[in-house]
């Protein structure tokens, strides 16, 4: 048996350091949200003739900007970017023009777009993540029939949930990584794995729990150094399968794949080293009173 | 013997209806060797029956995004000119929520719906991934849906008998289609015909009540966008808040009429200025390199668990693989619109349902250590693994639940990615679930068993 809980100063340190690192860049850089959020320009380009589909990438690189949603029918090229002012269009085209190699491009558009994604729905979305929240903590409660560990198995998730939001917002501001419908998706998929992974470890201590009269800490442990080649083996298979996707996956998903591969390794670092440890200081408390 | 016999058969059937269904869509073959000379093109499974008189066609075919295929691509005019011009943002704004609302309540998932502005104009685009249903679909989203109920004017007496009723009704009352809960289709015991029943709100209620009580043996008619859509006879006072619609609607037409009440009366009437297909929004390479880093993803998953965990890898695998069918036939029957990063959240979830074989085979291997004998140590690490595995899941499922938000409790969200995502999580833990645990005992036992003395 491992002392894993000997160094629970060191894991909270850890968290502390990162959450505090992110928080620092949520607050002052923010985010770089994709047109589904904010908006922007919607170009149409006619061609004078057929351009293939594989030009895409092409032009993405002649517009220079990660964000621009591009796509092409036939002759005509229909571009979505961040706003777009009425002078800096011609140059844009010239830029497109040479890429395709088109004499030249005639603009069937130029129009202010709205965003794809309501608040309605951001706002929905919080409220129904705070409601499963609550989902958690009552079906743990009713299957470890304490209320401890529930909340040890969310605050952990919350753990999770911001250490994600924390990193995203620095890879946001020094990768360009866009906070889209992606991210949002990445942040549930997190939260869902983060509970998934330490119900697993929670599982564990209840069975010792069970046949043994040994102080909490003392079955932490044991379910810890029982757990922890389960716990490495899992987050390491999804790792080998998010690794690709990050590296030579398409560009469109890169982050996406980033994102996940973030959440999965504070999912599964947060089992055993925020919520035990938290498990543990909540049982104690239960006892002392 | 038999016994297992015949859930063999079952269990092969099966598989061979799922591998049916996730074949691959017009893949030509073509094979040459001496005599036999095999050319043909393979397709998923279509049936096509006909049940108590009923044509039932359903291909199996995946339903691509309009990140992936494209799809039509619809632009609406509004009609902003009674609306003074502060409100007009507004305007559209809550339009285009109506038009998400209804398009997904339609049953077309993954659109996109953008308010565009250009000049003096006030637009809404409505991106639709496929092309099936389109002019049903427009004739839907148009639909200002404004609701009335009107009763007989003043000077009713004076005009001619032989007027049509619905003429006859020129007092709008203050009942609207604001002051409808919710509105659902049903069916009339006596005709069998489709019907439109209308529950309303309290205000609405007692609105009903009364205006039914002042006008028992008169005409009251429900008027849509001002065209007459039913004219009852009021043979009682209506209380308990409920109304139908009997129209001689067909099916459709009353689940779209149905669709138009729930998601309320557009603020601003809009006409379909264009429309045209667009072409995916990810370029190929794109889509086969994702691809490619899933099966390099997907191998290495293989890889390290034939290694680790030797024999009992194989299997993990091999449940994988079953996952994966199982997980993608599901796919085509719902149908799932996959678009890019749903095939993304596909392949991370076949990396965590690897998780309930590892919990299992490390319960196995606890059990092995203790000294049981493998048929033992099979059935009592499956014993104590699956405590783990069910609450874990159970979760999950919940978070999946609430987010898919069945009631269509409005302070959830109603539509859009979140949902689709929700469905696709349920699956992925709902398979991963079976494949699991029932796939993984039957190849354990079957292949896994001790070797006989």
């Amino acid at each position: 048996m491992i002392n894993f809980l000997k160094f629970t100063k060191v894991y909270a340190l850890l968290s502390a350091i990162v959450m505090i690192l992110g928080l620092y860049s949520m607050f002052t850089f923010g985010y770089r949200y994709s047109i589904d959020f904010t908006g922007g320009t919607l170009i149409e380009y006619q061609a004078p003739s057929v351009i293939k589909q594989n030009k895409i990438s092409v032009i993405k690189k002649a517009i220079g900007k990660d964000s621009a949603k591009i796509q092409i029918h036939k002759s005509t090229i229909l571009l979505r970017l961040p706003s777009v002012k009425d002078t800096e269009e011609p140059q844009l085209r010239e830029r497109i023009a040479n890429a395709v190699s088109a004499k030249s491009l005639i603009v069937q558009r130029l129009e202010t777009v709205g965003p794809s994604v309501s608040r309605e729905i951001v706002r929905t979305t919080a409220i129904a993540s705070l409601l499963a929240s609550i989902g958690i903590l009552l079906y743990m409660t009713f299957a470890f029939k304490k209320i401890t560990h529930g909340l040890a198995a969310v605050l952990a998730m919350f753990h999770d949930f911001l250490i994600l939001m924390g990193t995203y917002s620095i890879m946001s501001h020094y990768f360009g990584a866009e906070f889209d419908t992606l991210f949002v998706t990445a942040l549930l998929t997190t939260m869902s794995f983060s509970v998934h992974d330490t119900i697993v470890v929670f599982d564990k201590i209840r069975e010792y729990s069970k046949v043994s009269v040994k102080p909490i800490a003392t079955l932490a442990n044991q379910a810890l150094t029982e757990t922890m080649v389960r716990s490495i083996n899992n987050s390491l298979t999804i790792m080998l399968m998010l690794i690709p996707l990050a590296v030579i996956g398409g560009e469109s998903i890169r982050f996406f794949a980033l994102a996940l591969l973030i959440g999965t390794i504070t999912g599964t670092y947060s089992s055993p080293f925020v919520a035990t440890p938290l498990l543990v200081f909540f049982e104690k408390l239960r006892l002392k009173r | 013997m038999k016994r297992i016999k015949l859930s063999t058969i079952i269990f092969v059937v099966c598989l061979f209806l799922i591998i049916w269904i996730d074949l691959p869509e017009n893949f030509h073959v073509q094979m040459k060797r001496g005599p036999v000379n095999i050319k043909t093109v393979i397709n998923p499974l279509k049936i096509n029956v006909k049940l108590f008189g009923k044509q039932f066609t359903r291909e199996f075919k995946t339903k691509m995004g309009l990140d992936l295929k494209g799809g039509a691509h619809l632009v609406f005019l509004a009609n902003m000119k009674p609306v003074k011009s502060a409100d007009r943002e507004n305007a559209l704004e809550g339009t285009r929520n109506i038009i998400e609302q209804r398009v997904n309540f339609f049953g077309v998932s993954e659109p996109e719906v953008k308010t565009i502005k250009s000049g003096t104009d006030y637009k809404i685009s409505v991106d639709l991934p496929g092309l099936t249903d389109v002019t049903s679909a427009i004739g839907l989203i148009g639909q200002t849906a404004k609701l009335d109920f009107r009763t007989l004017g003043t000077d009713s007496a004076k005009v001619a008998t032989n007027t049509p009723t619905f003429m006859l009704l020129t007092k709008r009352t203050q009942l609207g289609g604001t002051d409808i809960k919710r509105s659902v289709v049903e069916f009339d015991p006596d005709s069998g015909s489709p019907v439109v029943a209308l529950e309303f709100t309290r205000r609405g209620a007692k609105l009903f009540e009364k205006l039914t009580g002042e006008n028992i043996g008169k005409p009251m008619g429900i008027f849509l966008d001002n065209m007459p859509l039913t004219t009852p006879t009021v043979q009682q006072k209506i209380t308990g808040g409920r109304a139908v619609i009997t129209g001689g609607f067909s099916l459709e037409d009353a689940k779209k009429l149905s669709i138009a009440i729930n998601s309320g009366a557009l603020p601003v009437s809009i006409k379909l200025i264009e429309q045209r297909n667009v072409g995916p929004s990810l370029g190929q390479e794109q889509i086969q390199k994702s691809v490619f880093a899933g099966i390099i993803g997907l191998l290495s998953v293989f890889l390290f668990m034939i290694i680790y965990y030797g024999r009992l890898g194989v299997i993990a695998s091999m449940t994988l693989i079953i996952y994966g069918l199982i997980s993608f036939a599901i796919f085509r029957i719902i149908p799932i619109v996959l678009t890019l990063p749903g095939i993304a959240g596909f392949i991370l979830s076949i990396g965590m349902a690897v998780d309930s074989n590892i919990l299992i085979f490390e319960r196995i291997k606890e059990e092995t250590r203790k000294g049981q004998g493998r048929d033992l140590a099979i059935r009592l690490g499956f014993g104590h693994a699956i405590d783990a595995i069910k609450d874990a899941n159970i979760t999950t499922l919940l978070v999946a639940f609430i987010l898919f938000n069945p009631l269509n409790w409005n302070f959830l969200p109603q539509f859009g990615l979140v949902k689709g995502f929700a469905l696709t999580l349920a699956i992925g833990v709902a398979t991963s679930l079976f494949t699991g645990v029932v796939i993984t005992k039957r190849l354990l036992l079957t292949f896994y068993k001790e070797k006989k003395k």
